[in-house]
């Protein structure tokens, strides 16, 4: 039972990161119907900025300091993440409105070129990034059961993320910019909101939140040039099953899976729980294809 | 009738002329070159099958390496158990088989080849009555696509006494008694793929020229308009997936003797997207596009790649870019235009001349 | 007997808010029935539950006295007569205009009819008339992208004629359409009117006036009031909630 116990928390402190990815590509699908491939990369390189950051420390910086890069790492993450996402957005997203196919086409060709270009910079292996010290170790419930401070760390990292967002998206004037766009875009247009501004303002947002999930998958294992890739798919499972543009969708489509997939492979293996989760997601679509929050619309296409 | 209009389309006159340059390409080209260029030519049959599916009717499906996969593994399967002679394949007594296992079993009888189009078919059907039927469509199928292809991956990994795993199925021997290590079989294997881009070529274009043709187009173009014309799209759609994912399944079949190898990295995410762009780049909605794209993109490749892995990724992820935003019509649709710009060039300059002596 | 269409209690509601409340309304045969009302009176609505787009929460719409419209699939409405043109043209823009029309005009919706059979001559013959009826005969061959806003309007129109459809529901037709393309549209009405009964949604009153044998008003999901031109023009309520208000322009 602990055993399980144990696998349900490690199943939801992994899909809280994807919440944090899938978050940033739901955005941005519901603001400009893009489905960004490249979202997967933005997580390798907000890895690779808490890589860089680490490598700063233990170089410059006294030893004593190290233990508190990962607060630097994160705000960098997400800014070399954002700031990156905004010049693609710039130059090659916005080529691609009204064009989602065409969209998903292009941006795997960004991908394609960023995991290049890390493999350029970084090389071709994995590397690791050694965690600070104050988070080895675990919280101990009973003999049986300890939750690592680092997954627990990640849960609370991604709390005040959810928090943040939320905020932004329903307490602030941004947001509310936001949903305008997402709801009417012309008539947001026609009101005096600058859409290309939010456009770009937000893919870049999502990117950053791509980018601080990647920072926080250093904390798990090793990082290489391929790391967005291995998550990308369980990503836009997240959204599918979520329903689209729709921020409780994401959440609860997030644990659904995380959880869905540690309950499936605790129970039977990786393998079969995979494919079974797989399965449960096209069989759950059948009886609701829109996905699990669906926003309502009387236009005739879409 | 089909006959008039094939001699008519310009696209057809290239068709032509691109199998008899294949044809020929034995008298010029080492036996090691045409075993490559007859993993293009499958290639080639794939891309036109997604044509059918994305450039047509507008379904991006980004996990057609499972049916090329499907179709490749029922061909491997054969062939293995012609090398093992009656005896276990060599993986599954690695993995501590000792029976063939039930799926295995009707591998040894030559009319199993008909699995190559039957369960690549099969699972098409099924997975486009699902989706396809509760209109789940554009993106939605897209993403879904290609988690079906990621789950493939993952599955034949995982069975590794069934399916050889990441390795996947190798070391083949012969092909209906012929060594395949012979170069007779190759050139043998060569022409047989050639003969079967043909036979898929033609069945495509026979749709295309059809009513079925313009119905899918229109499916493209509006599929609500499609619905309340009084055609149930779904059928079509749930058709041109199964025709499709039946044409991967050849091409998987035709890949495997020839490259002597199909393990589950064919059938992953990335190939399944490349094989799309193979189609962007040759110029989609035309099945002549996805041919050249399919034979021009691997071509280069293997040039490419061989000397520089580096430079092909970057090559490959730009014109991923390039094309899509820029030339959405691809090569095809920028010779149509070069093409059209000569002859009103040509025109003009013909008005030229014959205004020419009145000056006089 | 005459009734081609009948709603009966008819209810539409999305999440608590009714669209269409409880509508009663007998169309008969030959008829050119005008739904008008302002904005949000649930027109659109209506002619989307009759289409089968949308499945109401209650009632019914009897087609030909006993063809119950909700047991129907959105196709199989096509085939069994009714047809619906939509706010915004939608042709297939990649096709001709003529492949659009030879899509509409078979009989035989089905995928292996599609494959194998060409279109008859006495088809082909029909699609000329009906192409030279609504003037489009000299742009057969062209892409439909490249028609005007009003032709692709035409398109759409002669696209439903080719089906030989009993009932045509059209929903503004002469929206964004210039007071020349409006009479012609208005003249393609009556002549289809002699084959078949029409539902138009409209805003246009001047149009409504000219081509309308019954108008039924609705407001906030209701029949206000139905009868001829005339007598809804002097219901006191009609002109309070719609002609007094958007009605003024074309009064």
């Amino acid at each position: 039972m602990d055993i399980y116990i144990l696998q349900i928390f490690n199943g939801i402190s992994v899909s809280s990161i994807f919440m944090l990815a899938a978050l940033g590509l739901a955005i941005t699908f519901g603001l400009m119907k893009i489905i960004n491939m490249a979202h997967g990369e933005f997580i390798m390189i907000g890895a690779y900025a808490a890589y860089i950051v680490q490598n700063f420390f233990t170089q410059y910086l006294p030893a004593s300091f190290f233990n508190w890069y990962f607060f630097i790492a994160i705000p960098i993450a997400f800014l070399l993440a954002a700031s990156i996402g905004w010049v693609l957005e710039r130059i090659i997203i916005c080529h691609l409105y009204g064009r989602a196919l065409d969209s998903m086409l292009a941006t795997w060709g960004v991908s394609i070129v960023l995991q290049q270009l890390a493999r350029s910079i970084f090389g071709a292996p994995n590397v690791d990034v050694k965690s600070p010290n104050w988070l080895n170790g675990a919280l101990l419930l009973s003999p049986g059961l300890q939750l690592p401070y680092k997954r627990l760390f990640i849960m609370g990292m991604v709390i005040i993320c959810m928090l943040i967002i939320y905020y932004l998206m329903y307490c602030s004037n941004y947001g509310r910019k936001i949903r305008a766009v997402m709801q009417n875009r012309d008539m947001a247009a026609s009101l005096g909101i600058n859409t290309r501004k939010i456009d770009s303002y937000t893919f870049a947002f999502g990117s950053g939140l791509a980018g601080i999930a990647g920072c926080a998958l250093t904390l798990l294992g090793s990082i290489g040039p391929t790391l967005g890739t291995g998550y990308i798919v369980n990503t836009f499972m997240v959204v599918v099953l979520g329903g689209v543009g729709s921020l409780w969708g994401t959440i609860a489509g997030g644990l659904l899976i995380g959880t869905g997939n540690t309950t499936l492979e605790f129970l039977t293996n990786t393998t079969s729980g995979k494919v079974l989760v797989f399965t449960l997601v096209i069989l759950f679509l059948q009886w609701r294809p829109q996905g699990l929050f669906t926003v309502h619309s009387r236009s005739l296409d879409e | 009738m089909f006959v008039k209009k094939f001699i008519k389309a310009p696209a057809n006159w290239t068709f032509l002329i691109i199998i008899l340059s294949l044809l020929a390409a034995p008298l010029f080209l080492s036996v090691f070159r045409i075993n490559l260029l007859g993993k293009f030519i499958s290639y080639a049959i794939l891309a036109i099958g997604i044509d059918l599916i994305w450039g047509y009717t507008g379904i991006l499906s980004l996990g057609h390496g499972v049916f090329f996969g499907l179709g490749a593994y029922a061909m491997g399967m054969y062939l293995k158990l012609e090398a093992a002679h009656g005896k276990l394949p060599d993986f599954m007594s690695w993995s501590g088989l000792e029976h063939l296992p039930a799926i295995w079993a009707p591998f040894s009888n030559p009319l199993s080849l008909l699995f190559i189009i039957i369960i690549p078919a099969l699972l098409a059907a099924v997975i486009g009555y699902l989706t396809f039927k509760n209109r789940i469509r554009g993106v939605y199928f897209s993403i879904l696509s290609q988690a079906l292809s990621l789950i493939f991956v993952v599955l034949f990994i995982g069975q590794q006494a069934y399916t050889g795993g990441t390795n996947g199925l190798t070391s083949f021997q012969t092909i209906f008694g012929l060594s395949l290590a012979a170069d007779n079989t190759k050139y043998i294997l060569y022409y047989a793929s050639i003969l079967f881009l043909i036979l898929v070529y033609t069945y495509c274009r026979f749709i295309v020229n059809h009513r079925i043709g313009k119905i899918l187009i229109a499916i493209r173009d509006g599929e609500n308009r499609v619905r309340f014309s009084g055609y149930n799209p779904t059928i079509y759609k749930i058709f041109v997936y199964i025709s499709s994912a039946a044409i991967a399944g050849i091409a998987g079949a035709i890949f495997v003797p020839q490259v002597g190898i199909i393990s589950p990295a064919e059938m992953g995410i990335v190939p399944s997207i490349e094989m799309v762009i193979w189609v962007a780049i040759g110029g989609r909605g035309t099945l002549i596009g996805a041919v050249i794209g399919a034979i021009l993109v691997n071509g280069l490749k293997s040039g490419i790649s061989e000397s520089f892995p580096e430079i092909w990724s970057y090559f490959l992820g730009l014109t991923f870019i390039v094309v899509v935003i820029f030339m959405p019509e691809g090569l095809v649709g920028l010779v149509k235009k070069y093409a059209s710009h000569l002859f009103t060039w040509h025109n003009k300059k013909e008005k030229i001349i014959q205004k020419a002596p009145s000056i006089n | 007997m005459n009734t081609i269409l009948e709603i009966k209690d008819l209810i539409i509601s999305f999440d608590g808010f009714y669209a269409v409340n409880n509508v009663n309304t007998k169309i008969n045969k030959g008829e050119i029935r005008f739904f008008i009302g302002p904005n949000g009176a649930g027109k659109t609505t209506l002619l989307d539950a009759i289409c089968g787009r949308i499945k109401p929460q209650h009632g019914s719409i009897i087609f030909n006295n006993n063809k119950n419209v909700l047991h129907y699939a959105e196709h199989e409405l096509v085939n069994i007569g009714i047809g619906r043109k939509f706010q915004v043209p939608s042709v297939f823009t990649s096709l001709s205009v003529y492949e659009n029309m030879e899509i509409s005009v078979v009989k035989n919706r089905g995928i292996f009819s599609a494959i194998f059979n060409n279109i008859t001559k006495s088809q082909r013959e029909k699609i000329n008339t009906i192409l030279e009826l609504v003037d489009l005969f000299d742009y057969r061959y062209r892409k439909a992208s490249e028609l005007s806003h009003g032709q692709k309007q035409w398109l759409e129109i002669a696209m439903l004629l080719v089906q030989d459809l009993q009932l045509i529901l059209l929903d503004e037709p002469v929206a964004g359409m210039g007071r020349k393309e409006t009479t012609k549209t208005g003249e393609l009405l009556q002549k289809i009117a002699a084959h078949c009964t029409v539902i138009v949604v409209e805003h246009d009153m001047q149009f409504v006036r000219e081509y309308a044998s019954m108008v039924t008003v609705l407001h906030e999901g209701a029949v206000l009031d139905e009868g001829s031109v005339n007598h809804i023009q002097n219901n006191p309520k009609v002109i309070d909630v719609y002609l007094g208000r958007g009605g003024e322009n074309c009064a």
